[in-house]
């Protein structure tokens, strides 16, 4: 027969909860580590600030190119007054490389016709900010682009 | 006494197969003007089954990796005897098998056969829809081709937008912060190991409930006497007929497979602008033209996580019908569900018709 005391509680409700704690702790040591397993790790890559992209002359006005930047495209377009804009080619809407176009004289993302004109702004579609811009440092006629620091 | 005879007396000592025979022996089929209806579920089952055939088959060639997965499925459409042949039927069958889904999904729905009891097949059902999409979507990427590449940045990049767990789920998802290999690992174990293990069993609960109730009869049949109601056998008569047509879907597919081969096209690469033209899979399309027309900033919510946020809430919704529609008792039409069902039926069509000819 359980005994109660006075408020009503048996010595077998006391043992159940203390059973549950246990139980609800067990639970949580084995889904820690599940959880935590499948997050990958982070990797640390090094991070690149320059790059050199090319001669001057390579490059003719009014166009676009997609160079490495580290892991990430960017693109660099040189306007049709010769001067050179970088940018990261990584649309801002969703994660689309983006290209110039020709025939609209834009910047120019194929996935959901986002456009951005060439100092980077979005202009139309969905895109919701500019693209992120880099800096062109020229030398010796030799392009190269650089992230701020 | 024959042996066939005595191996099945062995048998039914053991597990009173007795007992199945008298059910399937009793099964029956009920005929109205819906019946065309009823084979849809047997459709979709069909497609999924050959699903798993030819992925068996597809796994004996196929390797995972930036460096492997284009090439070996190179590989198995130009080297591997009929190579091409198994592929297409994957791809084909996957795509097919959507289509039945769908037209299965919306006959349940208009003729209201989700009504008491039957609510909770409805939603295995729909549980099952979600399954299969997420099969086609990581199934896309595995030939890890340019639009295969593009579908999975953007797909992945709107379950980023999400505030707050987005970022961490994004991780989780792609196996790192971009697409890479290690996405097409974790996709990879996700098509071919963890969704067909859960799909089975969500399926087995569904057929069984099938099983259990039989099939649904439009209400103004079941309002008349039992005389009046009529069926068929399921073993053989039905189940001849269903046969007859899964053969003629088998040579369907074989049409489509030979005729129209799924083309590989050209290798993903992380650092080219996304192609010209790009589109995801057809039964995505009415999402993708939709978030098109929705603006960057939606009041204070960014424009792709309303969109999604719209479309959770409306598959919700649609997932809960049985729930709602409370004329479910007393079996009345119900114009609201009628509307309802109208709409996103046209909603999907027009959006999928926009984007695939006009855009």
């Amino acid at each position: 027969m359980d005994i109660a005391n006075s408020e009503g509680k048996t010595r077998r409700d006391f043992l159940n909860s203390i059973i549950g704690i246990g139980l609800f702790g067990w639970l949580l040591t084995i889904i820690y580590p599940l959880l935590k397993y499948i997050v990958p790790p982070k990797m640390r890559e090094p991070e690149v600030k320059t790059i050199a992209v090319g001669k001057v002359d390579d490059f003719k006005p009014l166009s676009g190119t997609i160079f490495k930047f580290g892991n990430k495209p960017g693109i660099l377009i040189r306007r049709a007054d010769g001067e050179f804009k970088a940018f990261s080619a990584v649309c801002t809407h969703l994660d689309c490389t983006v290209q110039f176009d020709e025939k609209i004289k834009l910047i120019w993302c194929a996935c959901h016709n986002g456009k951005y004109d060439l100092n980077g702004n979005n202009v139309s579609g969905p895109p919701p900010k500019p693209l992120t811009e880099y800096q062109v440092v020229l030398k010796n006629k030799e392009i190269f682009v650089q992230k701020e620091t | 006494m024959s042996i066939t005879k005595h191996i099945n007396d062995w048998i039914d000592e053991r597990f009173k197969l007795s007992r199945l025979k008298e059910f399937l022996a009793k099964k029956s089929v009920p005929i109205n003007k819906h019946s065309v209806w009823y084979y849809f579920g047997g459709v979709s089952l069909f497609l999924f089954i050959i699903q798993v055939l030819t992925g068996i088959m597809l796994l004996l060639y196929y390797k995972t990796g930036e460096d492997a997965s284009y090439e070996s499925v190179q590989f198995i459409m130009s080297k591997v005897s009929f190579g091409w042949l198994i592929r297409s039927i994957h791809s084909w069958s996957a795509n097919i098998m959507i289509l039945a889904i769908f037209i299965h999904m919306f006959s349940v729905y208009f003729t209201k056969s989700y009504r008491k009891p039957r609510e909770l097949t409805w939603l295995t059902g729909f549980v099952l829809l979600i399954l299969s999409i997420t099969f086609g979507f990581s199934g896309y990427l595995l030939p890890w081709n340019e639009l295969a590449f593009f579908a999975t940045k953007v797909g992945t990049d709107i379950v980023g937008s999400v505030p707050g767990i987005g970022k961490y789920l994004l991780i989780i998802i792609r196996g790192g912060e971009e697409v890479t290999g290690s996405t097409l690992s974790r996709f990879f174990g996700l098509h071919a190991a963890i969704l067909p293990g859960i799909y089975v069993v969500i399926l087995g609960i569904h057929l069984f409930f099938v099983q259990l109730q039989g099939m649904s009869e439009p209400s103004e049949i079941v309002k008349l006497s039992l005389e009046k109601r009529k069926s068929m056998p399921f073993f053989p008569n039905f189940m001849l007929r269903d046969i007859l047509l899964w053969l003629v879907i088998l040579n369907i597919l074989a049409i489509l497979a030979v005729f129209f081969p799924m083309e590989l096209g050209q290798k993903a690469n992380a650092f080219a602008s996304a192609p010209r033209g790009i589109k995801p899979e057809w039964y995505f399309l009415f999402m993708f033209q939709t978030l098109k027309y929705i603006p960057a900033k939606v009041l204070i919510l960014e424009g792709e996580f309303f969109g999604v946020l719209m479309f959770g809430l409306a598959g919700l919704l649609w997932m809960l019908v049985p729930f709602w529609d409370v004329k479910t008792k007393k079996g009345y039409r119900y114009r609201l569900v009628n509307t309802v069902g109208l709409t996103v039926l046209l909603f999907i069509i027009i959006m999928t018709i926009i984007s695939h000819f006009f855009s």
